[in-house]
């Protein structure tokens, strides 16, 4: 008896190694160490097995998302179900409303209804723009595309671009121009500023203050200089709280001048990143940069190797071969050390004693590849270490091959934290006798001991006036505010990271009269009625005297930029680098990181579902911000997951969640700023956490001497991790499979190894469905090496596909929509775990389990292989999400799509049906934009050629890591992609056939780190 | 003691077990007649319009080419409606004070549009693409019906479902010469009336259609009724 009982039990382990309940973090360990083949795990749950995990693992939607929690009475109950038996079987019987056709009355030229038309315009964000194509149907932007021609872009986009569509169309935007809260006209605000304005004349403008974010604007500078001419002791001051000032500074200290650093990844063998996420979304050629190291993660070619040293784990961390997590407070000592083993003088004697993991390693990699490798710096870091990695650069030859130093993009290179410190120390001194804040939040995101919203507050600054797209926190401490206009409404130039100039072109016309940044500064200068389309052509054509500017203005806008004006490379000299060496930092203390949030920056994307709503690229947390601690800090203080602690620095106190984050290290944590806002709109006001009063302007990004509490209380973090997480059945293969570079070699087909083939099955293909003879297949193909888990595609196909937003509660149940989910798999011990992102797509599986099992024929094959989803045939049995072993069906529980704001109405893809309640979802391929392409080929009597038709989620890809076409055609992308060695199926042991298919990741592990980093 | 029953009894109950079947089933064929009715499916049925457009007096009358106002037929999936300006290129010439027209010149003047009332309307999750259906010889009044015989427009095809699929799954039963898509007195061929093309003749639709189906390099029936073809 005895015996049977532990062999059972011995049994149920080797299924689910969890289901053992008590297992703790040790023995999950041990049980790691003795598995021979890598185990891969999505969150700490998972790797010690608790029971929730594999609750959740066994379950089609987490616990709770079935039912319907909320209180009903026995009456509404039983009218409920008289109702829907009444209309059982009747939904078919509706008679069509009446609806009516709206004609042009003058057809403008070139719009053919039905077609969309595309316009090139940029996104700017902290200055920098992001060179982009807009879909626009009958004068409505829907979607946002990368502008493929322009070098900063080549197609890809990023998070912030592509949600500025729903930004646009947000209902919550200020529509008017509001004084003390009530609407006001434009032409009084004119009056109101007329006498003030004249009066400051004869002043000089010694009263007059403008506050704007970074810009880049040629316009805009030149607008400046006008002013200035005007009012010669007016001030403009910039501030932006995700800023570059230690970029800045580290420059000046480098070189003595405020250079921009470019790199070139495609010439680089060996990168370091110290502390620098530039794989994610925000930082300066984040798009290009992406695209170009991607290009070079091709393991037949010449494959770079990536060391991220860092604190905070991020996606660039989590691509890089080697990682060392350490505290950000020691990277200068890092860098010092490795400034001077690279050999730079640092005139002064190094603090030894201190050994890291792979430091030697590094160095040699570094120093044997001159001039093709390059250190890239995060702009958190502090400036000795921009100035370090400036030297560097130096010294191992990579100026001038993989860095570039060029004029700053920003309009006004000052220090923006002393800007900003100038601005409220002279509204102190009553030095101020107008403000005008253009865009931005100062009262919210200033370092909090500037104490700028009680300066506006208390300080009798006569005429206090805010222009922004809300009336946020600052609007609410200025008597004016005037509303924006979005940037898709309204014209302007910005330039990309490289210098090129686009010209912003508007795809609306301003939905609420709001007024451009240079429409303002117009006003400021006389011009009270001057449109944005004559300043910015005006300024130009100044520029251009002698050209033939029509055209030249013609092909700037339609090209999307403007041909020549990117900055040429700048010599620069190094001077004598005396960078006295750190003194040792303060490891007893502890370190607080401030980061910007992945999803909603610095709180201006607060009221962006979309992005609220995006799973963080590492914690896959929506709607929060909570503290990240790392899993031996955890253990230490005993912290768990969701546990609220108090945070104390310097006397200010913060109550915040804990999240464990495996990879984040010792005696630091890190805290999202953006959250907590006051006033945002209705997605954004009261989420999560304000950090902004921890905050300092001479420490802002990271600092020591935190105190941590428990406060013994816990929240409720709305985390996607471990939710549709896919079964790995017993003896199947798992789910990421990767390699090191010279694994690979000896065995390129490791990803294949034991998978069974195609053919090996006992049932016979089904009748009608013999894809070969048919002119296409669909299929697609992700190279999980190029992916960087930069989110990009989930809201590429949200735009695309009219996915809704379901918020917090709802995401909290599992019950978020997005049709393509980014997996953050992680490897091996917590505190420096490897990490992997998986895209997952529907598989439109050849043999698809869904199908079998839909009662009433609402997901069927196509005869091109797609799984075709009918939404109007739906019931909502939810069978079909039952049986996806992928888990990558959605449902609508509820009426998540807003049918009523008519602004959303305007944004939707007409393409795509707007799904209702108790309807199944899923990806179909954008089967919108596949017969489309295949309407117009057969019009004029040609195939799609291969690269022609992209999803969105490939389109948007600024890594190229997504490749979907025709598999029936041998000369494809995809097809060649499908026959490489690296191709695998997930979870293909079930025979599904899935048409969606990946190329195991490979790394390319330094040999001499690679004994020691792979133990098993 | 006698029966409890009487034996008319027997009779009634049979007419009552037959009679709610037959009541059922009388019920079943009344609901699915009202379905497929011009009550729910408008056909036939001629809505109201801002003005009283005469597609009859314009195609038969004057013989003016759908394309002419259905611009975008051929190249989209929306055939266009005209804008205002379109009527204005004659109307501006002829019945310039006609009472009737006040609408269109109204809305020339005042540059706002008028509001039509969709005659042939489909379901919302249904994307249906007139320049395919053009290329592949679908004629006009396949679907549209004699519109040169309608002196105000309805639609005369149910639009519903089992229509569509009447032809996508045998489409050789529709198909005409890409030439003859916008004729709107197009016939098909028969002995009295043979067609002749690519130097063939041919008598009788089926052969027709069947090499049209070759000629415009058409689709398989499976494909055609793939349910992404239509919904999505």
């Amino acid at each position: 008896m005895k015996t049977d009982e532990s062999s059972h039990t011995e049994r149920r382990e080797e299924v689910c190694p969890g289901k053992k309940g008590k297992l703790g973090l040790e023995t999950a360990r041990a049980k790691i160490a003795e598995t021979k083949g890598p185990e891969f795990w999505r969150s700490l749950e998972e790797l010690a097995g608790s029971e929730e995990f594999q609750e959740m693992l066994h379950r089609e939607f987490p616990k709770g998302a079935s039912e319907w929690l909320d209180a009903v009475s026995r009456r509404g109950f039983l009218k409920l179900m008289g109702a829907s038996l009444a209309l059982a079987g009747m939904t078919g019987c509706t008679k069509q409303p009446l609806e009516p056709i709206v004609p042009y009355v003058k057809q403008p030229e070139e719009v053919i209804p039905g077609r969309p038309m595309f316009y090139a315009t940029t996104m700017t964000l902290g200055g920098y723009g992001s060179p982009l194509l807009v879909e626009s149907h009958l004068g409505r932007p829907t979607k946002i595309e990368g502008n493929k021609e322009h070098p900063a872009s080549l197609g890809g986009t990023d998070i912030f671009s592509q949600a500025s569509i729903l930004g646009l169309y947000d209902p919550d935007r200020s529509q008017t121009i509001a004084y003390l809260g009530d609407v006001y006209s434009w032409a009084s605000f004119l009056q109101a500023l007329r006498v003030p304005l004249s009066v400051q004349k004869t002043l000089q403008g010694a009263g007059i203050r403008v506050l704007t974010q970074t810009s880049s604007s040629p316009t805009l500078a030149d607008q400046f200089r006008q002013f200035q001419k005007m009012f010669p002791a007016a001030k403009w001051h910039v501030y932006e709280p995700v800023n570059r000032d230690n970029a800045l500074a580290g420059a000046q200290m480098a070189y003595g001048q405020p250079v921009e650093t470019q790199y070139k990844l495609e010439n680089a063998d060996v990168i370091l990143s110290l502390d620098a996420d530039f794989l994610y979304a925000g930082f300066p050629g984040f798009t290009r940069y992406t695209h170009d190291f991607a290009m070079r993660r091709n393991p037949d070619g010449n494959m770079n190797r990536l060391y991220a040293v860092e604190c905070t784990p991020t996606s660039t961390g989590a691509k890089a071969d080697h990682r060392l997590p350490l505290r950000a407070v020691e990277i200068e000592r890092f860098a010092s050390a490795l400034a001077s083993a690279v050999g730079v003088n640092l005139g002064g004697a190094l603090p030894s004693g201190e050994t890291w993991e792979f430091f030697n390693a590094l160095v040699t990699d570094l120093t044997t590849h001159h001039g093709s490798s390059v250190v890239i710096v995060g702009d958190h870091q502090t400036p000795v270490v921009h100035a370090l990695a400036h030297a560097m650069n130096q010294a191992l030859g990579n100026v001038g091959r993989t860095v570039v130093y060029t004029d700053p993009v920003d309009a006004n290179p000052i220090n923006q934290t002393e800007s900003l410190k100038d601005l409220v120390t002279e509204m102190h001194a009553g030095q101020v006798d107008m403000l005008f804040i253009l865009g931005g939040n100062p009262a919210y995101d200033a370092p909090a001991d500037f104490g700028f919203a009680d300066a506006l507050k208390k300080t009798k600054i006569a005429l206090r006036v805010h222009l922004g797209l809300y009336q946020n926190e600052t609007a609410d401490l200025c008597q004016w505010h005037v509303n924006e206009a979005h940037y898709l409404e309204a014209w302007g130039d910005a330039r990309a990271y490289d210098g090129t100039v686009s010209i912003v072109q508007p795809l609306i016309a301003p939905l609420y009269s709001g007024k451009s940044c240079h429409e303002f500064m117009a006003l400021l200068l006389g011009q009270a009625d001057a449109s944005g389309y004559d300043l910015v052509r005006a300024y130009w054509q100044r520029q251009r005297a002698d050209a033939d500017f029509e055209m030249w203005w013609r092909r700037a806008l339609h090209d999307g930029w403007i041909a020549g004006t990117a900055f040429a490379p700048k010599p620069v000299a190094l001077k004598t680098t005396n960078l006295s060496p750190p003194a040792g930092a303060d490891s007893g203390g502890i370190e607080i990181n401030f980061r910007q949030d992945p999803s909603i920056w610095d709180g201006q994307f607060s009221n962006n579902g979309w992005l609220q709503e995006l799973p963080k690229p590492m914690t896959k947390i929506t709607w929060d911000n909570p503290v990240l601690v790392g899993p031996k800090m955890a253990d230490r203080l005993g912290l768990k997951t969701e546990d609220v602690i108090d945070l104390e620095l310097r006397g200010k106190k913060v109550s915040a969640p804990v999240w464990v984050q495996a990879g984040h290290p010792d005696n630091s944590v890190t805290v999202f700023l953006g959250y907590g806002r006051r006033r945002a709109g209705r997605a954004g006001t009261g989420i999560g956490f304000d950090m902004y009063p921890l905050r300092t302007g001479a420490m802002p990004w990271f600092i020591t001497g935190l105190k941590i509490a428990k406060t013994g209380g816990t929240y409720k973090l709305a985390s996607t991790q471990g939710y549709q997480t896919m079964d790995t059945p017993e003896g199947a293969r798992a789910l990421v499979r990767t390699a090191s570079l010279n694994e690979y070699r000896e065995e390129p087909g490791f990803a294949r190894a034991g998978q069974p083939a195609a053919e090996e099955t006992l049932y016979p293909p089904l009748e009608g469905f013999d894809y070969k003879s048919k002119p296409y297949a669909w299929g697609m193909a992700i190279d999980m090496n190029a992916c960087t888990g930069c989110n990009n595609c989930i809201l590429a196909c949200q735009s695309e596909n009219n996915i809704p937003v379901v918020g917090k509660e709802q995401c909290v149940k599992g019950r978020h929509m997005h049709w393509i989910r980014v997996d953050a798999y992680y490897q091996g011990d917590r505190d420096n775990p490897k990490a992997y992102f998986q895209p997952v797509p529907c598989m439109q599986c050849e043999n698809a389990p869904c199908e079998v099992v839909c009662p009433v024929g609402a997901t069927v094959h196509s005869s091109e292989g797609l799984n075709d989803m009918v939404y109007n045939r739906c019931v909502g049995t939810r069978y079909c999400s039952n049986n996806c072993p992928y888990k990558v069906r959605r449902f609508n529980f509820l009426r998540f799509q807003d049918w009523e704001t008519p602004q959303l109405k305007m944004m939707r893809n007409p393409d795509v049906t707007v799904r209702s309640r108790g309807v199944m979802e899923k990806c179909t391929y954008c089967v919108q934009r596949i017969n489309q392409h295949r309407i117009d080929a057969e019009r004029e009597d040609s195939k799609i050629a291969d690269g022609d038709l992209q999803t969105a989620c490939q389109q948007s890809c600024p890594a190229n890591a997504i490749v979907f076409g025709n598999i029936n055609d041998p000369d494809s992308r995809v097809s060649k992609l499908k026959a490489h060695s690296r191709n695998y199926g997930l979870l293909a042991d079930l025979n599904t056939r899935p048409r969606t298919t990946y190329l195991a990741e490979v790394r390319n592990l330094n040999p001499e780190l690679q004994e020691k980093s792979e133990p098993r | 003691m006698a029966q409890i029953f009487h034996r008319s009894t027997n009779t009634i109950s049979r007419a009552t077990i037959f009679g709610s079947v037959l009541i059922v089933a009388a019920l079943f064929w009344a609901g699915d007649e009202i379905q497929r009715s011009p009550y729910v499916t408008y056909a036939g049925v001629v809505r109201p319009q801002p003005v009283p457009f005469s597609h009859q007096h314009h195609v038969a009358g004057l013989g003016i080419d759908c394309r002419y106002c259905h611009t975008s037929v051929e190249t989209s999936k929306f055939a266009g409606i005209p804008p205002t300006k379109t009527c204005m290129n004659c109307h501006s010439q002829i019945w310039t004070n006609a009472a009737l027209l006040e609408p269109v010149r109204e809305s020339f003047r005042s540059n706002k549009s008028l509001l039509w009332t969709r005659v042939n309307d489909l379901p919302d999750f249904v994307y249906f693409d007139h320049s395919i259906h053009i290329n592949k010889g679908v004629g006009c009044n396949t679907c549209h019906g004699p519109v040169d015989r309608m002196p105000l427009m309805y639609n005369d095809a149910s639009l519903q479902m089992e229509w569509c699929l009447n032809c996508h799954r045998a489409p050789e039963k529709n198909l005409r010469p890409r030439d003859q898509v916008f004729n709107m007195r197009y016939e098909q061929p028969s002995s009295y009336k043979p067609l002749e093309l690519d130097g063939k003749v041919f008598i009788d639709q089926d052969s027709l259609g069947l090499y049209l189906i070759k000629q415009y390099k058409l689709r398989t029936e499976h494909d055609i009724t793939s349910c992404s073809t239509c919904h999505r």
